[in-house]
């Protein structure tokens, strides 16, 4: 990746990214907080188009941004007497240490390492690929995680169903 | 100047630590799960990233695998908002640090 279009693209992104990520942390109201989450969902969608995962940036963009926001909207907007506010409990200075010596270790790994480096270039069109690989050679997981779909969702029912709703 | 492994998995690796941060930290339970959907995307983007660039046989089963954690990411989201609305339903709260139940 080595054209100058590319470069700004991935600047860009992770910028817009790991901003809207910090901006999660750093803003006080919960409804700012999911908004910039969104944000941070489309950056890493362009941040898969500049890897050349088409399918895969298409299913983030649908799932994380469409749908999952959308959970978390209605986690939000179903409990209206909890509080708003994005506070940090009495855990924030160990848990910013943590996560501080996480991100530190897995960055400087990151850049220690010696990678494989291959010079293939980015793919071409990959949903049809995909596609054959999820019949094909991954179809054993593919049936388990539509059972894992159907039992999550049967689940999420059985769980949120008020008390004392007649059994039919 | 060109862009290489090493700053994908860097920018994966900010991710990870602010969604672990969130999940750690935040009071809301909405807040702790914007956190580990974070961590799901820092995951995905190394995924891909090492699927764009390192060698192997079979490159794209890396997008295969990215597939297979956004659909448990949704599965774990719609069972964690059932959660979130039990314990509203018989605390009146989603704080974290007053769902203490289990303290003695």
């Amino acid at each position: 990746m080595d054209d100058a279009g590319s470069v700004i693209a991935f600047w860009l992104l992770a910028a817009l990214t790991v901003g809207s990520a910090l901006g999660v942390v750093a803003v006080r109201d919960l409804i700012r907080a999911l908004v910039l989450l969104i944000t941070s969902f489309l950056g890493v969608a362009g941040l898969y188009i500049t890897l050349s995962a088409d399918f895969v940036a298409v299913a983030q963009v649908l799932i994380y941004a469409g749908a999952i926001s959308i959970l978390l909207i209605f986690a939000i907007m179903l409990t209206p007497r909890a509080s708003r506010d994005n506070a940090e409990t009495f855990l924030q200075v160990p848990a910013l240490l943590l996560a501080g010596l996480v991100a530190f270790t897995i960055g400087f790994i990151s850049l220690q390492t010696d990678w494989p480096i291959a010079e293939r270039g980015g793919f071409g069109e990959t949903a049809s690929a995909i596609g054959e690989a999820l019949l094909d050679k991954y179809v054993l997981p593919f049936e388990m995680a539509s059972v894992l779909l159907l039992v999550a969702m049967l689940g999420a029912i059985v769980l949120v169903r008020p008390e004392g709703t007649p059994e039919e | 100047m060109s862009v290489g492994l090493e700053h994908y998995l860097v920018v994966g690796a900010l991710l990870f630590g602010t969604g672990l941060y969130l999940a750690l930290a935040k009071r809301n339970f909405v807040g702790v799960l914007m956190g580990v959907e974070l961590m799901f995307n820092a995951a995905n983007l190394t995924f891909v990233a090492f699927s764009r660039f390192v060698e192997s046989a079979e490159p794209l089963s890396g997008h295969v695998f990215v597939i297979f954690v956004i659909t448990v990411a949704a599965a774990e989201a719609a069972v964690a908002l059932a959660l979130a609305m039990l314990v509203y339903r018989n605390r009146e709260t989603i704080d974290m640090d007053r769902i203490n139940l289990l303290k003695w």
